[in-house]
């Protein structure tokens, strides 16, 4: 059974029932008058493509939800409990922005976050820098977020995909391999993925050649006719950049086909339980990947959110329960620091701050530098184990150690 | 007097079927002529490469003097004639006034205008073209759901709306009980002929056609085979043999 | 060489599964003439369905051979179940309403079913199990090949003689075939149309959900199965000729192989080249590769509703100056968000009373008017980026641009009538998408261009409002105008009897190209406020959602009457925002609420509360 649906508006989810004309008619006059007691909810206004993602996106919330809960039955942020009101875009940036601007006027959360798309995360930055408002990106991973396009008002908590790219960069550097063939869905995130890992491998091993690409749409690919076309290219190894349907698809043809055989394969994200455990017994054996290796991950912070989120949801954690529930944590703990919402205290209280990811590998910081969190991923190896896929000889990849040298990030963030 | 419509030679080949086969006559102002055969005779083909809906594979077609072989339909209208149609044809959705205001705008040539609401203009034109047709009454009817000969009057209205000279008019009274014919074919006559307005027609009904026509012309398997007065064409022997138990006589 | 023979191999396979699915599109248009958007939603359930019987339940503890392929049949069988459901229960009450209207209903179907699956299958993808006996490779010229995809290559062919075999030996296909010629012969001829009509969509469902249930060993079955598989399927159909079977396997067969190769030659370019290819087919032949003219005499079309008499005073003092009082004197007491929310509306009020202009007075249908939308949108933000304009010279250009790109697109359009002019303003639009979406030089590809913000003095969310009431409502008003002015006429008079309209001087083609250009231009102002609304363009702004969205509001609304746009707009804009904030089915229950309106109200909103016609 899935999750995803089983909305628990118990403690501190705001779901607003009122009606449209009411809402146009008081949604000015309301609130700004009445002095908020100091017990009053912190609200946040979180933003992200349910309906379009729900995979990802449904295990992301109960994170979301479990860390809420924490943090309030820990007495909240200096006695006022976290609220958020979640709101799906439907994957389109046009009406996460009109969501941002209901929720920042009407609802008065004191800040954003979200975001799964990197064009639904741009266009909220863009948002944020116009209305002063604070934006805690969780999940998209475009690397414009926090430096070409980064702005004053934006924070990123997940490794981006230069960071990603980094991670496999040095494990595919290690291989004796020189001919490489990529494959990544045609959009920016699958084609800054390969840029980047031609970019870094080729600084690296200079000896390596790249030998073809593939960009199938994302969600469309023909794997068959993809996966020909990639053993037409003769390659030693494959990048691989898809994920979710892509990816199944992409693996079962390669497996029928031997495309994997004798082959070594570097693939972003696909070690992550909500693209790893679909593939089932079709896992492939020894891809080098990034992910979460759930179920041997076993420090005791882990444990105990590994536990808690069971208990609360009857289910397993996914990679983005973690995201939700880390950003949750990044949140309170700026908000601590800031001591109220005003935007531009929090903006500073942000900047620097640090947190205690789920993950149980320690401290995170996000950088006053460039906004973007330290936090890592785990690298490792795929292993088909009875009838299902898993992540084998892993290690945790700090976030901080696979960030380009400050002077490279200030050249790509002029903007400061 | 130079005729107002002359058809030389025209022919049209459907397939293997030779459907009109080099037909020439022509029509003098004022005069009403009727095009008749049997079924299948070739009037409406003919028909059709005099208005330009059907382009001939020979021949030609000249309104007064001047060659309009080939020309769409509206380039052959703009030239001053006017047309019924067998089956009727009105703009369903609007009233019997717009039917008529619609004639008026493409004549004046007003159509590309944006602005100024359509109701505003030619109003008493319009009027006074469906009070010569006797549809005034109904002018803020919808056509779409008029009575069949009120539909043929608003079709004359809309015809005379382009001071036509010509009027080819496909089987004004198809589709009307026979004693609503002649009636018929007596007002659009009398129109006609008070205005000066040529009238080509084709028509089933022998009755209505000896009638009503100055001379006639009689096609067969898509050739001209007899042209004259009615009193001529009604003793040809050639005709009464086309026609032998259609009625004729 | 070798791998181009595999890589036709593979064209193939794919071809015979596009096949499968549009083979019970075509048949269904054939009959009933039904734009069935709801096709790919069969499609998916069919895939659902399979999946479930292979993994749980009597069948799956079976099986092995029949385990697997009796799973198959029976989803097939289910779905086609489900799809002479839908037509008794939904379709069937709207036969009557104006053409297109049923595509509402389908459509609503669409919203249903992706919230019902998500409920009960959940949302993450399911891998169902490789097919007995057909698993693994076989060798082939040196290369491994699928067993599966090689028996998906027999089935195409195998289906398409079945297919034959039962529209020409029995009497059901004979009386199919003659209703897809003739539908009024054949109800002359006293057959059962009512039971035709759900055999037909038991059929065509049935080959939907076969189609699905076969991709079970090939493919994941996800979430997103119906958007990516219907689009295909309308170009395979409409390419091959509507209601043309051979038609549909010759197209499935072009498109397949084009994705096959499409890959090698341009990797980054498939999508768009199924759209170049449709384009290019029909601008070559109009009704397909085989399909036919209509012929004979056309169909009689069902006489359009008369506009309404021009609002009198008292309309005008009831009406229209209350609703300009209270949007102008109302504002400055709400919040930002109400304002916000006001200003979609205004925008959305546009682009529908744009798109409704082709539809309803133009007589023509779009399922592309995105493009002009986006084309303005894109317009404003360019000029932004790449030259600095401000705002007001950005919305000042917007609808010249706009109108530009409708010449261009009209000028090809225009010329088809029906569900082949919608076609190929679907593809145009998907090609001017792509422009959008992979130039990413100029446009920024899918992160869009942001920054495009309003000038000071509108920025704050209360002037932008009054600029955006302003803009709208003098578009919305210049169109009205327009639908009464002699234009106006002129054109409502070629949709009502283009022979008639021909014989009084009138130049359809132009009226219709020149009402295209004009609808555009009011599309890309509408697109050039939302962009300064939300500070950012986005490929979405011209995507198939969007033109879908416009379709949507014209129909809920009612086409022919002039305050459809407005209502329709207004109701799905709002319901969507509504129950979005409510619940996360919001999908389910849009869909339900567009069900009941479409069977309650054929005529749309506006239709509903509208006086009765004038009768004779």
């Amino acid at each position: 059974m899935h999750r995803f649906t089983a909305r628990t508006p118990r403690s501190g989810v705001a779901v607003p029932r009122r009606p449209l004309l009411a809402a146009m008619a008081l949604g000015g006059l309301a609130s700004p008058g009445i002095l908020r007691a100091q017990t009053a909810a912190i609200r946040i206004g979180e933003i992200n493509s349910y309906t379009a993602q729900p995979a990802f996106l449904g295990p992301y919330r109960n994170g979301w939800l479990l860390a809420q809960e924490q943090v309030n039955a820990n007495g909240g942020i200096h006695g006022r409990p976290l609220e958020t009101v979640f709101r799906d875009d439907a994957g389109k940036p046009e009406d996460a922005v009109r969501m941002a601007g209901e929720l920042v006027s009407s609802e008065r959360v004191a800040l954003l976050a979200g975001g799964y798309l990197s064009n639904v995360g741009l266009a909220l930055a863009d948002f944020a820098l116009q209305n002063k408002s604070l934006y805690a990106a969780s999940e998209p991973l475009t690397d414009a977020l926090v430096w070409s396009k980064g702005n004053r008002y934006t924070f990123r908590l997940r490794p981006s995909t230069y960071m990603q790219a980094a991670m496999l960069v040095e494990e595919a550097a290690k291989l004796p391999i020189r001919r490489w063939a990529t494959i990544a869905p045609n959009y920016e995130y699958g084609q800054s993925a390969v840029r980047w890992f031609r970019e870094l491998l080729s600084r690296k091993r200079p000896d390596v050649e790249f030998v073809g690409e593939q960009f199938p749409a994302l969600g469309r690919i023909e794997a068959g006719s993809t996966v020909q076309a990639l053993e037409r290219m003769r390659p030693e190894g494959i990048f691989n950049v898809t994920f979710s349907t892509d990816l199944l698809n992409f693996v079962r043809q390669g497996n029928t086909r031997g495309l994997f055989e004798g082959r070594s394969v570097a693939s972003m994200l696909s070690g992550e339980p909500e693209y790893l455990e679909p593939l089932g017994e079709e896992c492939p054996d020894g891809w080098i990947v990034t992910g979460y290796p759930r179920d041997d991950l076993d420090n005791p912070v882990h444990v105990a959110l590994r536990e808690a989120y069971r208990a609360r949801f009857g289910d397993l954690p996914r990679c983005g329960s973690i995201v939700g529930y880390d950003t949750v944590q990044a949140i309170a703990a700026m908000l601590r620091k800031a001591g109220g919402t005003e935007t531009e205290a929090m903006v500073e209280a942000f900047r620097g701050i640090r947190y205690q990811t789920g993950y149980g590998t320690g401290e995170v910081e996000f950088r006053a530098l460039d906004h973007q969190a330290t936090l890592g991923a785990f690298v490792g190896r795929t292993k088909l184990e009875g009838r299902r896929g898993k992540m084998v000889n892993w290690h945790y990849a700090d976030g901080a150690r696979y960030l380009p040298d400050d002077e490279q990030v200030k050249a790509w963030r002029p903007q400061g | 007097m130079r005729p107002v419509l002359e058809a030389a030679g025209l022919t049209k080949r459907w397939g293997g079927i030779q459907a009109v086969d080099g037909v020439s006559f022509a029509l003098a102002p004022g005069e009403i002529l009727a095009l008749i055969g049997p079924n299948g005779a070739g009037k409406s083909t003919c028909f059709n490469m005099l208005n330009g809906q059907i382009r001939p594979d020979g021949g030609r077609v000249l309104l007064r003097g001047q060659d309009v072989t080939g020309l769409p339909p509206r380039r052959i209208w703009r030239l001053g004639v006017g047309r019924t149609f067998q089956v009727t044809a009105t703009f369903a959705s609007m009233s019997v006034l717009d039917n008529v205001r619609l004639v008026l705008l493409s004549h004046h040539r007003r159509l590309f205008r944006f602005w100024r609401p359509a109701s505003d203009l030619f109003g008493q034109e319009a009027l006074a073209l469906l009070e010569r047709v006797g549809m005034a009454g109904q002018a803020g009817r919808i056509s779409g759901i008029l009575a069949y000969g009120d539909l043929k009057r608003l079709e004359l209205a809309m015809a005379l709306a382009h001071a036509p000279s010509l009027l080819l008019m496909d089987e004004p009274t198809a589709g009307m009980a026979p004693a609503d014919r002649l009636e018929m074919m007596a007002q659009m006559v009398g129109v006609a002929r008070r205005s000066g307005i040529a009238v080509l027609f084709t028509e089933h009904d022998m009755d209505v056609v000896f009638a009503h026509a100055d001379r006639l012309l009689v096609l067969d398997r898509g050739r001209l085979i007899a042209e004259g007065p009615p009193e001529a064409v009604r003793r040809d022997p050639l005709v009464r043999d086309v026609y032998l138990g259609q009625g004729l006589g | 060489m070798e791998a181009l023979a595999l890589q036709a191999l593979n064209g193939l396979a794919s071809a015979s599964s596009l096949f499968l699915v549009s083979a019970g599109l075509t048949i269904i248009f054939g009959v009933s003439r039904i734009v069935n958007f709801a096709h790919g939603s069969f499609y998916m359930l069919g895939a659902y369905l399979a999946w479930t019987l292979t993994s749980q339940g009597p069948l799956a503890e079976w099986g092995g051979f029949w385990g697997f392929w009796g799973a198959v049949l029976l989803a097939a069988l289910a779905v086609g179940v489900i799809g002479a459901a839908a037509e008794v229960l939904v379709l069937r009450r709207v036969y009557q309403a104006p053409e297109l209207f049923q595509l509402l209903a389908t459509f609503a179907l669409v919203l249903v079913v992706q919230d019902l699956a998500l409920l009960l299958w959940g949302a993450e993808d399911k891998f169902g199990p490789r097919a007995p006996l057909l698993r693994g490779a076989v060798e082939i010229l040196g290369l491994r090949f699928p067993r599966y995809e090689l028996f998906m290559i027999v089935v195409g062919p195998v289906v398409l003689g079945l297919l034959w075999l039962l529209l020409h030996r029995t009497r059901f296909g004979i009386l199919l075939r003659a209703a897809t010629q003739d539908r009024e012969m054949v109800a002359a001829l006293g057959v059962d149309q009512r039971r035709l009509f759900t055999g037909v969509f038991f059929l065509g469902a049935a080959l939907a959900g076969l189609a699905g249930a076969l991709q079970l060993p090939r493919e994941a079955v996800t979430l997103h199965m119906d958007m990516a598989i219907i689009v295909e399927a309308f170009v395979v159909v409409v390419v091959g000729g509507l209601g043309s079977l051979p038609g549909a396997f010759l197209a499935a067969l072009l498109i397949g192989e084009l994705h096959a190769f499409g890959i090698l030659a341009f990797p980054r370019i498939t999508l768009v080249l199924v759209f170049l290819v449709m384009a290019a087919v029909l601008v070559l032949r109009p009704y397909g590769l085989l399909g036919r003219r209509p012929s004979g005499l056309q169909p009689a079309a069902p006489m359009a509703a008369p506009l309404p008499p021009p609002s009198g005073r008292r309309q005008r003092v009831l009406v229209t100056l209350p609703a300009a009082v209270v949007l102008l004197l109302l504002p400055p007491f709400l919040g930002d968000y109400a304002r916000i929310l006001l200003t979609d509306f205004a925008v959305f009020i546009l682009f529908a009373a744009s798109l409704h202009f082709i539809m309803g007075p133009g007589g023509m249908a779009s399922f592309g008017h995105a493009a002009y939308f986006g084309a303005g949108a894109y317009a404003a933000a360019l000029l932004t980026r790449h030259m600095g304009a401000p705002m007001e010279v950005g919305l000042a250009l917007a609808p010249f641009a706009a109108g530009l790109v409708g010449l261009l697109f009209g000028w090809l359009c225009v010329r088809f009538s029906g569900v082949y002019a919608a076609m190929l303003t679907l593809a145009l639009a998907q090609i001017a998408w792509s422009i959008a979406f992979q130039w990413v030089e100029v446009t920024g590809g899918d992160n869009g261009i942001l920054g495009v913000w309003p000038s000071d003095w509108a920025r704050d969310r209360l002037s932008f409002w009054y600029l955006a009431l302003l803009l709208c409502s003098l578009g919305t008003w210049l169109l009205r105008r327009a639908i009464r002015a002699p234009f106006g006429l002129a054109l409502r008079a070629q949709r009502d009897s283009p022979l008639r309209a021909e014989a009084v001087g009138l130049d359809g083609f132009r009226l219709r190209w020149l009402g295209f250009a004009l609808a555009a231009a009011m599309a890309g102002l509408a697109g050039a406020v939302f962009a300064y609304g939300k500070g950012s363009v986005f490929p979405s702004f011209l995507g198939i959602p969007r033109s879908v969205d416009a379709l949507v509001m014209v129909l809920l609304g009612g086409v022919q009457t002039l305050s459809g746009p407005i209502l329709g707009a207004v109701a799905y804009i709002g319901l969507q925002d509504q129950l979005a904030r409510v619940t996360d089915l919001w999908r389910l229950l849009l869909g339900l609420v567009i069900l009941a309106l479409v069977l309650f109200f054929p005529r749309g909103l506006a239709g509903a509360i509208a006086r009765p016609e004038p009768r004779a």
